[in-house]
């Protein structure tokens, strides 16, 4: 079908944690963070996780990573399966995948000069054919990322929190990866700041070529950002889909919810408003069925039962819309969400 | 209670060249450096800016919550006319949590982790109003139902661990407005919170306004919730109010560059759908250091149509509309605004 390969592939990841409890310090239960996640990113492309705290899309990220090893699944990097790699042999794979974490006061060493942060990944891999080559390629660093040249000699704590998540960027690209995994990268930072690094990050994705893995919970910077949104909601994708597509059309009612309930800076503005009620249930215990039915509107009684499964809908604004919801099997009359609700949801005229 | 009733025409609040400043070792730091403004009975007024712009320390300086020293509070601040910083400490304990009450931005952190959630609503109520311990469960009950917390009998004797993030957050409000306060300060209150949790918050909080009445500041820094819940601005930057406007005008014809690069600097939701998908206008450089002395425009050396005027003289806040003020040299009056 395609002929494209994409560079990273997810199949049925899966990440339990095991609970300790008990006199003897056993296992006495799981928490499901992550429990079956599929999804590919393309060279070049901008997928973003999105969903609340507790969704697991950080726990994705990780696992990606390799930062702990998964319960179930496959990861596959530019065709290389990754997750069962010997830990020995990872060097090569980190050179491709970075992360840029989300609070810039704790993810810089504060005994290491700018300099040498940004060196440590350009000598670990070997980047560098000389001392010279090296300064070079730190100086270029600082100037992708917009940091003065001179700024290299400062210390982290020199900075302010815009500046450092710029050091983290620069950290990142020293690598030169293929994928750079942003962990609410532009969470912790104030308005002003978060549309400089925003504009950073998109500049360097087109200049470099990058692929990215978006995670955030903020849908508005999102729909900046990205190319193709992914949905997560208590340890499952309930929705993938194209940009427009996902903001014109959401076709899972958790989705629906997640776009009605952000503020918009207009006053007054008409909108459709979905308030969900209730709190996420415990991953530790999800519910039967499908595992949002405890708070959608619009649930019935096979929700209860049934999990649905991801599988393309309908949808007029173009293809690659997948869905988890079994609304989609009724008869579009019967549907609320056949339509493109979008635009009343975000009060777009 | 000791404070006068309210009188016509009279703001509830009134805040009046507020200067919080606090003594450090290298230097003073002017946190709030004359701010002013009023709050209205029933009215919510939002103060909006970056980290660092003084926003929260306004809300403390209400409260007299701020440490002195290193911390000196100057200025007046009257509430229905009475100067709060001329209150005893005695005097000042009687208003807070009953004229006046607070919600924080960490539920997890204020409230207590040892005593059930009935006895933290009711601790205020005996303390105030002089209720039993059976009387103050009971209300602690009515406020947790009116608060919307399922179950509130069971809840009633239940722990802050075994709430979630919303459900506390809704227990801060039951305190906060259980002795019926006239003014309510809210400092970031879902800020800590997941959207879809925020937006029951929000809505709890616009109905809640109609029930209860009582007059609310708004502490925050994210400009979709002022727009939901507010109906006036207050913009710092800087320890300094540089506009302020009812909420149609402040987003419709922002006057102050400042407001103008945040509104601009903020990705508008549902931009892929009307294909305005344009870079976001960035604020260059950094909110300058509140331990020097600024001799201009607080916001000059960002500015980007800063004059020579604007880093000598410090603008003053003129009214440029009916009931909309901006400290601008250059901001354009009525009239002359281009559509």
């Amino acid at each position: 079908m395609n002929a494209i390969a994409p560079l990273l592939q997810v199949n049925d990841l899966k990440k339990h944690f095991p609970i300790h409890g008990g006199f003897f310090g056993g296992t006495t239960g799981y928490v499901y963070a992550v429990d079956g996640v599929s999804f590919e990113i393309m060279r070049g492309e901008t997928l973003s996780l999105v969903g609340e705290s507790g969704c697991g899309k950080s726990t994705v990220g990780k696992a990606l990573l390799r930062l702990f090893s998964i319960t179930g699944g496959q990861v596959i990097l530019g065709g290389t399966r990754i997750d069962d790699m010997p830990s020995g042999t990872l060097r090569p794979l980190r050179r491709r995948m970075q992360v840029v974490f989300q609070d810039p006061f704790s993810s810089l060493n504060p005994r290491l000069r700018v300099r040498d942060i940004l060196a440590e990944p350009i000598r670990n891999f070997g980047l560098a054919k000389d001392a010279a080559d090296l300064e070079a390629r730190v100086a270029g660093l600082m100037d992708k990322v917009r940091l003065p040249r001179d700024a290299v000699n400062r210390w982290p704590h020199e900075f302010s929190g815009g500046q450092r998540q710029r050091i983290g960027i620069a950290r990142a690209l020293a690598a030169e990866p293929d994928l750079i995994i942003c962990d609410e990268a532009v969470s912790a930072l104030d308005v002003s700041v978060k549309a400089q690094i925003v504009n950073l990050l998109q500049d360097l994705q087109k200049e470099l070529g990058l692929a990215m893995l978006f995670i955030s919970h903020d849908l508005a910077i999102v729909e900046h950002m990205t190319h193709r949104v992914a949905v997560m909601y208590l340890g499952k994708i309930v929705e993938v889909a194209p940009k427009r597509s996902l903001f014109a059309a959401p076709k899972h009612p958790y989705t629906e919810a997640l776009l009605s309930a952000v503020p918009v800076p207009e006053p007054g503005a008409a909108r459709e408003r979905i308030i969900l009620k209730g709190d996420v249930p415990s991953p530790i215990n999800p519910p039967k069925g499908c595992r949002f039915h405890t708070r959608c509107p619009y649930a019935f009684d096979r929700c209860r039962t049934e999990e649905p499964a991801l599988r393309p809908v309908a949808d007029a604004m173009g293809e690659g819309h997948i869905a988890a919801c079994h609304l989609h099997d009724r008869p579009a009359a019967e549907n609320p969400l056949a339509g493109s609700k979008g635009a009343s949801l975000l009060a777009v005229g | 209670m000791a404070l006068p009733g309210p009188q016509d025409g009279q703001p509830l609040l009134s805040v009046e060249n507020l200067q919080t400043h606090f003594r450090t070792p290298d230097g003073v730091n002017r946190a709030v450096d004359g701010v002013s403004f009023h709050v209205n009975a029933g009215e919510t007024l939002a103060i909006v800016g970056e980290s660092g712009c003084g926003k929260s320390v306004t809300a403390m300086s209400i409260l007299r919550l701020i440490p002195e020293p290193p911390g000196k509070i100057a200025g007046a601040i009257r509430l229905n006319g009475k100067n709060l910083l001329e209150c005893s400490d005695r005097e000042m304990r009687q208003i807070r949590g009953n004229d006046i009450s607070m919600i924080f931005q960490e539920p997890m952190t204020s409230l207590n982790p040892v005593l059930t959630v009935g006895r933290q609503i009711g601790e205020t109520l005996r303390l105030h109003q002089g209720m039993s311990a059976k009387q103050a469960e009971d209300r602690a009950v009515e406020m947790l139902n009116l608060v919307g917390i399922p179950e509130a009998k069971r809840r009633v004797r239940e722990y802050p661990h075994q709430l979630s993030g919303g459900m506390r957050q809704r227990v801060m409000i039951a305190i906060a407005l259980a002795c019926n306060p006239k003014l309510l300060i809210a400092d970031e209150p879902t800020t800590a919170l997941d959207v879809t949790i925020q937006a029951q918050i929000l809505e709890l909080m616009r109905d809640l306004k109609h029930r209860v009445g009582a007059a609310i500041v708004l502490i925050t820094h994210d400009l979709g919730v002022v727009a939901e819940v507010a109906e006036r601005v207050v913009v710092m930057y800087a320890g300094k109010k540089v506009e302020e406007a009812a909420i149609g005008p402040l987003f419709r014809s922002p006057r102050h560059p400042y407001t103008q690069g945040l509104l601009g600097s903020m990705p508008k939701l549902g931009s892929s759908l009307t294909g305005h998908e344009t870079r976001l206008a960035e604020i260059p450089g950094l909110v300058p250091s509140l331990k020097a002395k600024i001799p201009g425009c607080v916001f000059a050396s960002r500015c980007p149509h800063a004059t020579d005027l604007c880093r000598a003289v410090a603008p003053a806040l003129e009214e440029k509309a009916p009931g909309h003020v901006a400290a601008c040299h250059y901001a354009p009056r009525e009239g002359a605004m281009a559509a």
